[in-house]
């Protein structure tokens, strides 16, 4: 019982400790906002109006809001694997390993860290969003389960990017081998446009995955567009994403 | 005699296929001080590596404090400090928030974390610069800071990786001055260094290991007599000269015109070379007597170890 209470008393110091970062280089937070807002801007004003949502009473802006919250959610998972890879060309995770702390907790501080930070980067979207016309057609408590459902999605995304930057040598290289990832999950996807109009291979590939599911998830809870059979398709994804790669992550973090 | 607090027993550790630490064993005993000598990659950091737990060793044993570092990880970390050639600090927080994050993870409560980390900021002259990001600290202040950090729970035993590396001389001096302290308190260090200065400073005994290997061991007094600690150097007009000058010397060139001569049997080394070169017509450009470095100390050991190459 011990061994657990440390895991999560040192996975609380951990994540201060990188949420204290935020504070001290705010541009951090501020770049994170900056693709997303681009994004906004280009496919609300500059596509947009090429885009047919095809569903009736439908409009783009609400179409393509959801989409932009999972690309921000994605996306931040990035600074999980650029943090680590720094810590450890720093130095610091050698010093980290030689304290009788939770070795766990060293990632699970930094996932707990990030998937904050996501939270609150969502919820600056969801506000932009509303200025740029979109609107919810649910409840309150819907929209924040929402807000839930894609925090999770880009907590699990966390655990996939926590081995990359344990992998890589350095902050640059985690941001490189991060796109290669994000690209087919992002784009290839129905967060922009209706994946009708794609080849039907790429269609196949972008109803089914996870980054799609949990888009479909969200319209179900904040637009009611969608069966919300997708809310629980998003939360196994998320599950199934962390089984697999937070034990991965952790082996790699002992090895290494 | 009570049990050594540090024991390396035919530790090993392969990288790929790269031999980085290839059967050393080493006893450092309780209260004493043991410099690991070594060029870069000679595997002086891999093994103060394994011996932290930090990486797991191929094969071999070891203990700190009495306790196996494979068995009994966390006992051994809570009674080891470590401080990296790389200062293991984080540059975004500040002086105390790093000593505070430190004794946190080392489970200490809030109040008291913040009592030691006040200080240990006291100790190593940081309490004016305590709540400035680390990343304005100057290189010497950056060490002081992870020296403290390392010295967070008081541990009995402490792991300096080339502590001064990358020093200018004056915090150089500031530093050695603090381990000194320590080990006058009873602290156990294993040091490693490059600097033969170093060792014979801080160190009571010296192992010097090469390609992984343990090479030389003894006291710095009983190095240097097996070593000679001066070296001259010829430096000649062309390296054709210094070809011929070393051939008469029976030693070799170093970057093209530069022949050394280890200072084996005093003034009169120097007299002899001197009318070796002149009875072979050869004179030397330019002359200069130094302290034996670590090159020299390789120079001669390698000589000296047939099956080192």
């Amino acid at each position: 019982m011990k061994g657990f209470s440390h895991f999560v008393s040192d996975t609380l110091v951990m994540a201060r400790r990188n949420l204290t970062m935020l504070v001290r280089v705010p541009q951090l937070l501020v770049f994170s906002l900056v693709q997303p807002m681009l994004f906004v801007f280009m496919f609300r004003y500059v596509f947009g109006g090429a885009i047919s949502t095809g569903q009736a009473g439908l409009s783009y802006v609400d179409y393509l809001m959801p989409g932009i919250f999972l690309q921000t959610a994605s996306f931040g998972a990035i600074s999980t694997a650029v943090g680590l890879a720094e810590d450890k060309n720093k130095g610091l995770l050698e010093r980290l390993k030689s304290l009788p702390m939770s070795r766990s907790a060293v990632l699970g501080g930094r996932v707990l860290a990030d998937t904050t930070r996501d939270g609150v980067v969502v919820v600056v979207m969801l506000l932009i969003g509303f200025a740029v016309g979109f609107n919810t057609h649910t409840s309150f408590a819907r929209v924040v389960a929402g807000i839930i459902l894609m925090t999770i999605f880009g907590s699990a995304l966390c655990w996939v990017f926590a081995l990359i930057g344990l992998s890589v040598a350095n902050g640059e290289t985690a941001q490189a081998a991060a796109f290669p990832i994000l690209a087919p999950l992002t784009f290839a996807s129905n967060a922009f446009v209706p994946p009708s109009t794609m080849p039907d291979w790429l269609a196949w590939w972008a109803e089914r995955q996870p980054l799609s599911t949990t888009v479909r998830g969200v319209r179900a809870l904040m637009l009611g567009t969608e069966s919300s059979d997708y809310v629980w398709g998003s939360l196994l994804w998320s599950l199934a994403i962390m089984v697999v790669f937070a034990p991965l992550a952790i082996r790699r973090f002992r090895n290494s | 005699m009570s049990a050594p607090a540090i024991v390396a027993d035919g530790m090993r550790k392969t990288f790929k296929s790269v031999v980085a630490v290839d059967h050393i064993s080493l006893e450092v005993p309780k209260g004493t001080v043991l410099g690991l000598l070594g060029v870069n990659g000679a595997g002086k950091t891999t093994m103060v590596r394994m011996l932290t737990t930090v990486l797991r060793p191929d094969a071999g044993r070891g203990t700190v404090n009495g306790f196996d570092v494979q068995r009994r990880p966390q006992d051994v970390r809570r009674s080891i400090g470590l401080a990296g050639q790389f200062a293991a600090v984080d540059e975004n927080l500040t002086g105390r928030e790093n000593l505070v994050l430190v004794a946190r993870l080392n489970h200490l409560a809030k109040t008291v974390a913040a009592q030691r980390a006040a200080e240990l900021l006291e100790q190593f002259g940081l309490t004016d610069a305590a709540d400035r990001p680390v990343r304005t600290y100057s290189g010497g202040m950056r060490r002081r800071l992870d020296l403290g950090a390392a010295l967070v729970t008081h541990p009995p035993v402490l792991f300096l990786d080339e502590p001064t590396t990358g020093l200018d001389p004056a915090s150089r001096l500031d530093l050695w001055a603090v381990i000194e302290g320590l080990v006058h308190d009873g602290t156990t260090v294993l040091l490693t260094t490059q600097y033969l200065e170093e060792a014979d400073r801080l160190a009571d005994n010296i192992v010097v290991i090469d390609k992984g290997r343990v090479v030389a061991e003894g006291t710095a007094k009983q190095l240097k007599a097996r070593l000679g600690d001066t070296v001259i150097e010829f430096e000649f007009a062309s390296p054709a000269a210094a070809a011929q000058a070393a051939e008469v010397l029976s030693t070799t060139v170093e970057a093209g015109t530069l022949v050394r001569v280890v200072m084996r049997e005093g003034s009169a080394t120097l007299r002899n070379a001197l009318n070796q070169l002149d009875a072979a017509g050869i004179t030397p450009a330019h002359v200069a007597l130094r302290e034996a470095t670590l090159d020299d100390v390789f120079l001669t050991l390698t000589n000296r170890t047939p099956e080192g190459e």
